[in-house]
């Protein structure tokens, strides 16, 4: 049963990552438009590099 | 609902959105800030189009647009105005409306929504793991690793709980602090004794813990919560936008210059000058100019009234042919149009009191609970002496009945059928507008600007001769007034070529007049080419020395109020039009569209009094209106539309928002929203079925952990799944 010493803390850091960057993409205003960003992928322009 | 909460959720009160831009006085736009609205913008191509162009400009900082919401924002300098920028938009092909930054900015970003879905966020985060560890133990963990997993389900839950549920321990709270009871207050109490007795439990290394259930539970509350406040803030943008539209700007003349102002600024005995095409931005007195003015939706009158100097207008007209001086009388909310718009606030505190499903359901379950419970609790007491029993016991009880599904019942319904009334091109302001929709059996309609589409149609092109006609056609395209427009559709049509006409000048608030070889031809008002004035909306022709021919028009009819009115009768609603205009045209129009029941000539007090006298008989009445005029009986109303082309206070005052111009969709929303009501009675049974097979087995003690996780997502589930039956997309 050792073995639940890691895996416990392993899933709830993982769990914790997934949950911090949701909160950063809620805090950086991700979800404004998300129709545009659906569509801004289909745009020829910034593909090579990102916009400066 | 509080009449407060209500004015915030219809985006500020009537009587401030009546008189334009006195609420804007604390949010001065921020200069250099530009918002317009691009409502033709459909893909990637539109998007990077109108990004790159703007960005071309000179002065433009930056560009960005935004396509779920069609608008683009532009950071430019101070010295870049919105015309130019409109003028930029429209160059690349698409259609651009400047949209007032000062009413946009005032709820820019969604803070509350923002907060919910952190918290549920946070929630489902610990729900997961929570249920992981709670598996384990059903599954048959034992002794040691049990309590090791509880404690760790301890430590996730508590913190979560305590975070996540905060909008519900602050509802609670407020209400028991009123002395009153609401859904909240068993909520709080289920979730605090559910963590309570878990820990309780835990310490004592027992075999129950409701760690799982009493997260869960959050997790499923603010799921609803979320869905509601999605919905609404949907509603509110929109609305919001269709208020931003009007810019609230004047031009006022300072030291014999135009200078262009925010109609806040504007003080009694200001001078303001009013363009052709331009709203009346205050009530005041005409010092220079003639023209006439357009009175419909203060009135409800299509015909066009002369404005000349030392004539009294009203904030709200529009005038149609010549620049106006008018001198200020009065100014924001001491407007005639402000004071019509206090009426509103009168009528709509009567609202208020309407008590949705949701909240009779509450003030049912909420005490049922707490007595159920109570009586579980003083029962295991008093049979086994057993504190920690009864507690358990009155534990699971609580969260059994926890109103999981009856916190989701209402709103995921009211998203379904908002969503697809939204496709439809309908705007559900208010959150119980759909229930109140469902009990309408009386329809009011307004004629002009709503049944109507306020756009005149020449009815009798064939008494001109084609002479005749091909210098009604060169008069009519020498002016912007609607009338002229009208001729110069109907004859542009039928292929009338404009004769040669020659000196064409325009006298604003008479008409145009011109010469033919030698002949004086004139086209304008009854009185100024020596016509007696008919009864109908007309304008008069008059060539050399013949006598003057009388040019009818008619209202025209918006597209789908055929349809709507047809189908509203055939459902069996009592349909009335009840009109500010004259009789012949009223009469014309419920002739034409079979409405027995009509009234003419009625003044806006007599609307809301007729809307009034039906609700008095017991009719639950529909009303549907788009002026000033109709705003008060709106408001009186047991429920009201209006179109997006209404005055801002008749928007604010009804619950419901027309985006298109066609009407027909009015008698399906009837339908959906009566099928929306079938489904949440619908959901209050399941829900209340969950608890009738879960409820013994609490209060006999046989209620595990297990059993509190598989009833609560049952019922959540079942009632999602029978609220998105409405959002089919098959009609």
């Amino acid at each position: 049963m050792t073995i639940l010493a890691y895996l416990i803390p392993i899933s709830l850091i993982l769990g914790g990552l997934g949950l911090a960057f949701f909160v950063w993409t809620v805090r950086s205003n991700q979800y404004d438009d998300p129709e545009g960003n659906a569509q801004r992928i289909l745009r020829d322009t910034y593909d090579d590099k990102p916009k400066r | 609902m509080t009449v407060a909460i209500r004015h915030q959720a219809a985006m500020g009160c009537p009587a401030c959105a009546a008189a334009p831009g006195v609420d804007d006085v604390e949010v001065a736009p921020e200069a250099g800030q530009i918002a317009l609205s691009l409502p033709t913008i459909h893909c990637a191509a539109c998007i990077s189009r109108i990004e790159d162009g703007l960005t071309a400009h000179p002065g433009v900082r930056s560009a960005r647009v935004n396509l779920t919401l069609k608008r683009a924002s532009i950071d430019a300098d101070a010295d870049v105005t919105p015309a130019e920028m409109v003028g930029v938009v429209e160059g690349l092909g698409y259609e651009a409306h400047e949209l007032d930054p000062g009413t946009l900015n005032a709820t820019a970003t969604d803070k509350a929504g923002r907060d919910l879905l952190m918290r549920l966020a946070v929630a489902g985060f610990a729900m997961m793991n929570v249920m992981l560890l709670s598996v384990s133990v059903w599954s048959g963990a034992d002794d040691a690793t049990r309590d090791m997993f509880h404690w760790i389900s301890a430590a996730i839950a508590l913190p979560a709980v305590a975070f996540c549920g905060v909008p519900f321990y602050r509802n609670a709270w407020s209400a028991l602090r009123q002395g009153r009871l609401n859904m909240d207050v068993p909520i709080t109490l289920a979730v605090a004794l559910a963590v309570v007795t878990s820990l309780w439990e835990t310490a004592l290394s027992g075999h129950h813990a409701y760690f799982d259930a009493a997260i869960a539970l959050v997790f499923f509350l603010l799921a609803g919560r979320y869905l509601d406040h999605r919905t609404r803030e949907v509603a509110r943008s929109a609305a919001e936008e269709l208020t931003a539209l009007e810019v609230p700007r004047a031009w006022r003349i300072e030291d014999g210059t135009e200078v262009e102002r925010p109609i806040a600024e504007l003080a009694v005995g200001d001078v303001v000058l009013v363009r052709a095409g331009a709203r009346v931005p205050v009530d005041g007195e005409i010092i220079d100019g003639t023209s006439e003015l357009d009175r419909s939706l203060l009135t409800g009158e299509t015909v066009p009234v002369f404005a000349g100097p030392g004539q009294a207008v009203s904030a709200g007209e529009v005038n149609l042919t010549g620049p106006l001086r008018i001198r200020a009388s009065a100014v924001g909310a001491e407007t005639s149009l402000h004071r019509m718009a206090d009426l509103v606030a009168i009528a709509e505190s009567g609202r208020s009191l309407y008590t949705s499903l949701a909240d009779r359901a509450a003030k049912l379950y909420a005490p049922g609970v707490h007595i159920l419970s109570a009586l579980a609790f003083v029962g295991w007491f008093l049979y086994t002496f057993d504190m920690r029993t009864a507690l358990n016991i009155a534990a699971a009880v609580l969260i059994i009945t926890c109103p999981c599904a009856l916190g989701l019942a209402v709103p995921a319904v009211t998203t379904a059928a908002s969503g697809r009334l939204f496709r439809k091109g309908m705007l559900i302001k208010h959150e119980t507008a759909l229930e109140r929709l469902s009990e309408v059996d009386t329809v009011v309609f307004d004629k002009t600007g709503t049944l109507t589409a306020g756009v005149p149609v020449l009815t009798n092109a064939d008494v001109l001769d084609d002479a005749a006609r091909g210098v009604a056609l060169a008069l009519a395209q020498g002016s912007a007034h609607p009338l002229a427009r009208a001729i110069a559709n109907a004859l542009g049509e039928a292929e009338a070529k404009p004769a040669e006409v020659t000196g064409i000048a325009e006298v604003p608030g008479y008409g145009v007049s011109g010469r033919v070889g030698d002949l004086e031809v004139r086209l304008g008002r009854a009185a100024w080419v020596g016509a007696e004035p008919c009864s109908e909306t007309a304008t008069y022709l008059k060539i050399g020395k013949a006598a003057p021919v009388a040019l009818t028009f008619e209202d025209a009819l918006r597209p789908g109020a055929e349809e709507a009115v047809t189908a509203l009768l055939r459902a069996d609603k009592a349909v009335w039009l009840v009109s500010g205009d004259t009789e012949p045209a009223v009469k014309a129009l419920a002739e034409r569209l079979g409405i027995a029941a009509w009234h003419a000539g009625v003044l806006p007090e007599d609307k809301a009094r007729i809307v009034a006298e039906l609700s008095d008989q017991g009719a639950h009445v529909l009303m549907v209106g788009d002026g000033l005029n109709d705003t008060a009986a709106l408001a009186a109303a047991h429920v009201s539309i209006s179109p997006a082309s209404a005055l801002d206070a008749a928007r604010v005052a009804s619950d419901v928002v027309l985006l298109g111009t066609d009407l027909s969709p009015l008698a399906e929303a009837l339908v959906v929203a009566r099928k929306a009501r079938r489904r949440i009675t619908e959901n209050f049974r399941l829900a209340t079925l969950y608890n009738i097979i879960a409820v013994p087995l609490a209060v006999a003690g046989l209620a595990t952990p297990l059993i509190a996780a598989l009833a609560m997502s049952a019922s959540s589930i079942t009632v999602s799944l029978n609220a998105l039956r409405l959002s089919g997309r098959r009609a």
